[in-house]
């Protein structure tokens, strides 16, 4: 099953880096990860998601917190949450017809087109994973194309809060 | 304000600390903490002969005490030879500290000469480290290192600390930052209360019930509440390697070491236990044997301070995150209130224990080979070792055959006696950690147990023993190879012993010893093991190497067949239970 895990952790050097070793360590997948400063410049919040089964995110969540710089550690996917990933497609676009079905495309997925030349589109579409997916396999075989994605970005609903 | 030098700061925060002695090797990098160290009479250092062997002895020096072990080394080298120092006590949950030299901050990442990314190839195998890099930041990060390395689950720290921050010529007011208090780091002491009680009562209404204890009892000072605890429920109790002497092994109520090379009874009792209580242990392979056929019956209680521990391997059913001393205390005096009218009668089950150690203990009767005249059975040597000593000494060992026969027949009855890397299963781990010892407690007795394999992963180490007056007394069990690889090549490849076979390359260890300034002793009858032990341990002032030759055809028993349960054993060459 997937796994969205959030950490709250010391913004220091080498923090990273102890997530990440953890994982190639102990024999986990990360299928993404995300990680900036918080409101709370001192702070990191990081986001990542893997696979593995309940025995498998119950170690990883207790191992996360094990790390000595990480305050708070979080399985999103245990409660209801909102999940967000953010990505950038170039696309070839050379003639009307092409340009007019990714128009109607971004439109349908509502996303926004960032930028045009006359042979390309640059386009931006927020969403959940599944979602940007979906939006791929739709432009796909217009043109050849280049993808940035985020990673996945998540927060519990309701009144929780994963603070200091 | 005092005003100290960088190279001045980490000698006094080692002091301010509680830090008497350290280990280590100078180097480069390290030289203007050396300087510091030299000027002043607080700390001593003493020097080794490499890294590894630093690292070592400040970990057998903890493990025997109990306090934080400390080694100081250089960069490049100096660094990555202590690193098989440092994953031995990660591995085994030794509180160290090691401050290591880095080559000047405006250096590193240039590949300069002796760089070594010390807080990247050791960050697998410590608990935390610092890169320091602020003179401002010294005090601060060895006060840290030292707070970490000591509390919850224990471990190495690595300080890594680059040469220019440490200039004689920079100096900045100390102050020692005393109580540390880390918003990111607060490891739990006390069990749920909830759970804890839930415990009780298992352990009460058990029929087959058996305490299974590791070395997290011996880290946490908790025999004393252990032995209470086991003695006040009369259960049987086995050990893992690491937390032999946490129970004394000369109770009637102690089965013996279980696992791999654990003794039947041990082994069959937690193989058929309705209730598990396991202290301090972690469900190690090497206890384990195959996890599908791991005790089919037990309700498992679990105590570890460590929270990813407990159902890592087997799932626990009533998991007790908390430190083995508070809970255990805890426990007791919950038992002893609670009404045990409804406590159930093992009586059947000691007489099935009883029946297991008639029939395949080797406590009640010897299994092994009597020794001949001119063959010693390395078991033998171990008794001996025992009587000698009273069963009162130090003994660290390395890793194989030697090792084993130690943890069988040397009955600890007290904690940190036994010292002996079991999770990384180091050669060479045995001399240096018996440096540590005897540094720590120069009265006392300390055998290094060892082989003539292991011994020359650190043999160097003679010369340290010189220089610091350290009369440890080296027990070499010399079968002329690596005995467990021969062992494991014997059942499993045929008797192909690859690689495993000395060929009269040995060195004369007696001619050796002496040439170190020791004293050398050679034995291969079996009527002159007793004396010469004796004199062995009557030479209070010096360090002795006793060469003692066993039979090369000895093997380790009993032995868990390779995936099957804990009872599935090997009981000699030929039988199985």
């Amino acid at each position: 099953m997937r796994r969205i895990i959030s950490v709250l952790m010391e913004n220091e050097s080498g923090a990273l880096s102890r997530v990440v070793g953890l994982f190639s360590q102990r024999g986990y997948n990360i299928d993404t990860l995300t990680v900036a400063p918080t409101d709370d410049e001192s702070l990191s919040r990081l986001t990542l998601t893997t696979t593995g089964d309940s025995r498998m995110a119950e170690q990883i969540v207790k191992q996360l917190h094990k790390l000595i710089d990480t305050l708070k550690v979080n399985d999103l996917t245990q409660g209801s949450f909102v999940e967000r990933e953010l990505m950038l497609i170039k696309i070839a676009a050379f003639n009307s017809d092409s340009r007019a079905e990714i128009m109607r495309c971004i439109e349908i997925f509502r996303g926004n087109i960032v930028d045009v030349t006359a042979a390309t589109f640059t386009l931006q579409l927020l969403g959940d994973s599944d979602k940007l997916d979906a939006f791929l396999g739709a432009v796909r075989h217009i043109g050849s194309i280049e993808v940035v994605r985020s990673g996945v970005l998540g927060i519990a609903r309701g009144d929780k809060f994963l603070r200091q | 304000m005092e005003k100290l030098s960088g190279g001045e700061i980490v000698v006094r925060a080692l002091r301010d600390a509680g830090i008497q002695f350290i280990w280590g090797y100078p180097g480069g990098a390290a030289l203007h903490i050396y300087d510091a160290l030299f000027r002043q009479e607080a700390v001593h250092h003493l020097l080794v002969r490499h890294e590894q062997a630093a690292v070592h002895a400040a970990d057998g020096f903890s493990r025997a005490t109990g306090m934080v072990g400390t080694a100081l080394v250089t960069s490049g080298p100096g660094a990555t030879n202590a690193i098989t120092g440092i994953a031995t006590a990660y591995m085994d949950s030794i509180p160290l500290v090691v401050i290591s030299g880095q080559v000047p901050l405006h250096k590193i990442g240039q590949d300069a000469f002796q760089e070594t990314d010390m807080i990247g190839v050791s960050r697998p195998i410590v608990k935390h480290s610092f890169l320091v890099t602020r003179t401002e930041d010294i005090a601060a990060a060895i006060a840290k290192a030292y707070y970490i390395a000591s509390t919850g689950r224990p471990g190495p720290v690595v300080v890594d600390i680059p040469k220019d921050i440490t200039d004689p010529s920079y100096k900045i007011p100390y102050a020692w930052p005393g109580v540390i208090n880390m918003r990111s780091y607060q490891p739990a002491e006390k069990g749920h209360r909830g759970q804890i009680k839930r415990a009780v009562q298992k352990l009460v209404e058990a029929r087959q019930p058996i305490i299974y204890s590791g070395g997290g009892v011996i880290i946490d000072n908790a025999s004393d509440h252990l032995t209470k605890l086991v003695r006040e429920l009369n259960y049987p109790i086995t050990s893992t390697l690491m937390g032999l002497g946490a129970f004394p092994g000369t109770d009637p109520l102690f089965l013996g070491m279980l696992g791999m090379h654990g003794t039947y009874e041990a082994n069959a009792a937690m193989h058929e236990a309705d209730v598990i209580l396991a202290v301090g242990a972690r469900f190690d392979d090497r206890v384990t044997n195959e996890l599908e056929k791991f005790c089919p019956e037990a309700t498992i209680i679990h105590v570890d301070i460590d929270p990813t521990s407990v159902s890592k391997n087997i799932d626990a059913h009533i998991p007790i995150v908390g430190s083995c001393s508070t809970v255990l205390r805890e426990m007791l005096s919950l038992l002893k209130k609670s009404n045990r009218d409804n406590n159930c009668d093992t009586s059947s089950w000691w007489e099935k224990i009883n029946q297991w150690r008639d029939r395949y203990g080797i406590y009640t009767a010897p299994r092994h080979a009597a020794s001949s005249e001119h063959l010693i059975k390395p078991q033998d040597v171990i008794r001996v070792l025992y009587d000698v000593t009273n069963g009162d000494a130090f003994v660290t060992s390395d890793v194989g055959q030697h090792q084993m026969f130690a943890a069988q027949y040397y009955l600890f009855d007290k904690p940190r006696q036994w010292i002996n890397s079991g999770g990384l299963g180091t050669m060479g781990f045995g001399l240096p950690a018996a440096m540590g010892v005897q540094l720590a407690f120069p009265e006392a007795d300390v055998a290094c147990v060892t082989g003539e394999g292991s011994i020359q992963m650190c043999i160097q180490e003679l010369s340290t023993c010189t220089q610091h007056r350290l009369p440890i007394k080296i027990i070499n069990l010399n079968n002329s190879a690596l005995g467990m690889v021969r062992q494991w090549q014997d059942m499993n490849y045929s008797g192909r012993h690859a690689e495993s076979l000395y060929e009269n390359s040995l060195p004369d260890f007696v001619a050796l010893a002496e040439a170190y300034g020791h004293v050398g002793m050679r034995v291969q009858q079996i009527n002159d093991l007793g004396p010469m032990m004796e004199k062995c341990f009557s030479l209070k002032d010096s360090v002795v190497f006793m060469d003692i030759v066993v039979d090369p055809e000895e093997h380790v028993y009993p032995m868990q067949v390779p995936g099957g349960a804990m009872r599935d054993l090997w009981l000699n060459k030929n039988e199985k239970s």
